[in-house]
């Protein structure tokens, strides 16, 4: 397994700006003037809500591809916050709703989320290899049936609606360009926070006991500690998207947090790639364009059909999604520019 | 021989055997109180604590019949994973497809037994497909493997939506198998002093004894013929009987085969008793995999007690506390991870 990407450090003593990369500078600057050209489609259907997606994606990229665990529960995680907002704060659905204000919901929502993927990922840590999907999709199926089944808390299958996003600074974050910023914001956030976090002792440990969890636990390190701490952050990521989702929706249901949406951040995540995180996100894209025009091509009725075929091609052709694609053409491109010179 | 002579392997020493017979014991002594709890007039107290006593041995005989269903699913997926380390999440799209083509074949010509008949064989074949040009390709690596059969469970239920839409069906059961059975089982005793017996499905019945006789049946060919005996031992050491000169493309094919054939049959067979929907794959997917994962992998008799286990928390949880009742599957899961995490049955590797 190569770790080029995933683990190349830096060489130190550079200014801030070579380290950023001029790729990172260029995506950036882009990112940031997108509203300026974009509808209010784009910005938020298409914008806003792939990097929803893509941060989903990105806390199950830290677990596949720093901790070696593949997880399916990201969007249960992610619904476990959404439903904490709801409850929390404030619905119209009748039912809970402490209305408390969004600077404590907040925190609390994604704490929630935190420790529930924490708690998922001390299960499934009992276990090794392929065990963890099983396990992850049998707590993600059995949370949406659970969600679907009791009123008292989650309110059944119509879940709540009616929530909305906070107005704070003079600004009404519900508002596509500043919901836009945030999302981004948000985004841009948790990926530094995982690109720095994978080059920190923790993420080199992380990253050593997914390739050889034995000489790890031999060299006195705590494995289960640490990929439970993976487990932890990466709830804290997709809780932060759940609570984005919540939002951007204005409701959740038990539909929200479905086996077809766990198995939609995988794919976001494999057709992404899962070696660098700017992979989900990149899949988050791809996906939610393909979710939006397919249905001018093959219809609304055959998307999944599309989108599976899709995901069958890219685990066939490129196991590393479009970032492996990408890898391997790169080379070809580099030789074809030195053979006119040669 | 003292303790100190094996310091290390506890279980070698007496220690594991009087676990066990305490374990044991623990076991009649439950067996008992359900013989008494189906069998005896309850006392009124316990009627008050239990709803009813028609209630609480529906439920029972409810989750046993259900556990025969997920078990026929859940058995071949277990073998599968046990054989080939294949985690074929397309399990539960297996068992939907075959109950569609029963419902085909059964309203078409009019004979139920050709129906179930038709779903094993069709579904064996798609087995065989699936395994030969799918997974073969992907051998040895398990994430993709799994990666690829999800992308199949979501090509193939929006396949069956376009084909046979969102109603729901109900495979017509031939009249042999309709009515129902009086049991010995006292429900209530009347004011007059005549007795309530229970009556219960004929058909559910049947279910559960075709689960027996299959579950027998599939034993029988893993300890007494020689192809169980590759399976078996492909089950611990893959690498090892490749070594010794098995064609172990055939005996996956074979397990694929047997293992989506009896998904399709069950397909049939639960089509007839419950009903056929989309969204159905995902439930028996779920049962499937709670079950390996509670029962162990590649174990028929784990898959057995899982379905057991889990056919009887769904349907207790059902009567007893109905908006909770997933959380007792969600808890055996946990519990059995916590304790065991190979599963019940399963070998620590």
């Amino acid at each position: 397994m190569s770790l080029a990407i995933a683990t190349d450090g830096t060489t130190p003593r550079q200014n801030w700006l070579e380290r950023l990369g001029a790729g990172h500078i260029i995506l950036a600057v882009v990112l940031v003037l997108y509203p300026l050209v974009a509808s209010d489609f784009f910005l938020t259907q298409i914008g806003g809500y792939s990097l929803i997606f893509g941060m989903m994606g990105l806390s199950l990229m830290l677990l596949a591809g720093y901790g070696g665990m593949v997880s399916l529960a990201q969007i249960t995680v992610a619904g476990i916050a959404a439903y904490a907002i709801a409850i929390l704060g404030n619905n119209n659905s009748n039912i809970l709703g402490f209305g408390w204000p969004w600077w404590l919901a907040v925190p609390f929502a994604v704490l929630a989320a935190a420790l529930a993927s924490a708690l998922i990922g001390w299960i499934s840590v009992r276990t090794e290899g392929i065990y963890t999907i099983m396990i992850t999709l049998a707590i993600a199926t059995a949370t949406y049936y659970f969600a679907q089944q009791n009123y008292a808390i989650f309110n059944g299958h119509s879940g709540y609606a009616g929530i909305r996003a906070p107005a704070f600074w003079g600004i009404s974050w519900r508002d596509p360009k500043p919901f836009y910023y945030l999302c981004l914001g948000l985004a841009v956030l948790s990926y530094a926070a995982v690109l720095y976090g994978s080059r920190s002792t923790f993420g080199m440990t992380l990253q050593a006991i997914r390739d050889n969890p034995r000489r790890m636990r031999a060299l006195g390190y705590h494995v289960t500690a640490h990929k439970v701490f993976a487990w932890l952050l990466a709830g804290v990521i997709a809780g932060l998207a759940g609570v984005l989702l919540v939002w951007f929706n204005g409701r959740v249901s038990p539909g929200t947090i479905g086996v077809d949406a766990a198995i939609d951040v995988l794919i976001i995540a494999v057709i992404g790639g899962l070696r660098h995180p700017i992979g989900p996100f990149l899949g988050a894209v791809v996906v939610i364009l393909m979710q939006t025009f397919a249905i001018d091509i093959v219809g609304a009725e055959r998307f999944n059909t599309l989108i599976g075929l899709v995901f069958l091609v890219i685990v066939f052709v490129s196991p590393d999604g479009i970032l492996g694609l990408w890898g391997r053409i790169k080379p070809h491109l580099a030789q074809e520019s030195l053979r006119p010179g040669s | 021989m003292s303790l100190l002579d094996q310091p290390s392997s506890p279980s070698l020493s007496g220690g594991g055997m009087t676990r066990r017979q305490a374990w044991g014991l623990v076991g009649l002594f439950a067996a008992a109180v359900i013989v008494w709890l189906v069998f005896a007039v309850w006392p009124d107290w316990l009627n008050a604590i239990l709803i009813s006593k028609k209630a609480f041995v529906s439920a029972i005989l409810n989750g046993i019949t259900l556990a025969g269903l997920y078990f026929l699913v859940a058995s071949g997926f277990t073998l599968i994973f046990g054989l080939m380390r294949n985690v074929n999440l397309a399990h539960g799209s297996l068992y939907l497809l075959g109950a569609y083509i029963g419902y085909e074949v059964t309203s078409r010509t009019g004979y139920w037994l050709l129906g179930v008949a038709a779903g094993f064989a069709v579904l064996a074949i798609v087995g065989v497909v699936m395994q030969v040009f799918v997974f073969r390709r992907l051998e040895g690596d398990d994430l993709r493997q799994t990666l690829v059969s999800i992308g199949i469970s979501i090509v193939a239920a929006d396949l069956m939506l376009a084909v046979w839409a969102g109603g729901t069906y109900q495979i017509a059961t031939p009249e042999w198998l309709d009515g129902a059975l009086t049991l010995p089982i006292i429900t209530a005793v009347r004011s007059n002093g005549a007795s309530v017996f229970l009556t219960y499905p004929l058909y559910r019945l049947v279910v559960l004894a075709a689960a027996i006789v299959i579950g027998v049946g599939l034993w029988l060919m893993l300890h007494r013929t020689r192809v169980g005996m590759m399976i078996r031992a492909g089950v611990d050491d893959r690498a090892m009987l490749q070594a010794s000169g098995v064609n172990v493309h055939a005996v996956f094919a074979i397990v694929f085969a047997v293992g989506a054939g009896l998904a399709g049959f069950a397909g049939v067979v639960g089509g007839s008793a419950l009903s056929v929907a989309p969204g159905e794959d995902v439930r028996y997917l779920l049962a499937s995999l709670v079950v390996v994962i509670v029962g162990g992998m590649g174990s028929i008799t784990g898959a057995a007690i899982g379905a057991l286990l889990i056919g009887l928390a769904e349907q207790i949880g059902l009567v007893y506390f109905p908006t909770y009742g997933i959380v007792l599957t969600f808890v055996i899961m946990v519990v059995t991870l916590a304790v065991r995490p190979q599963g019940i049955m399963g070998k620590a590797r």
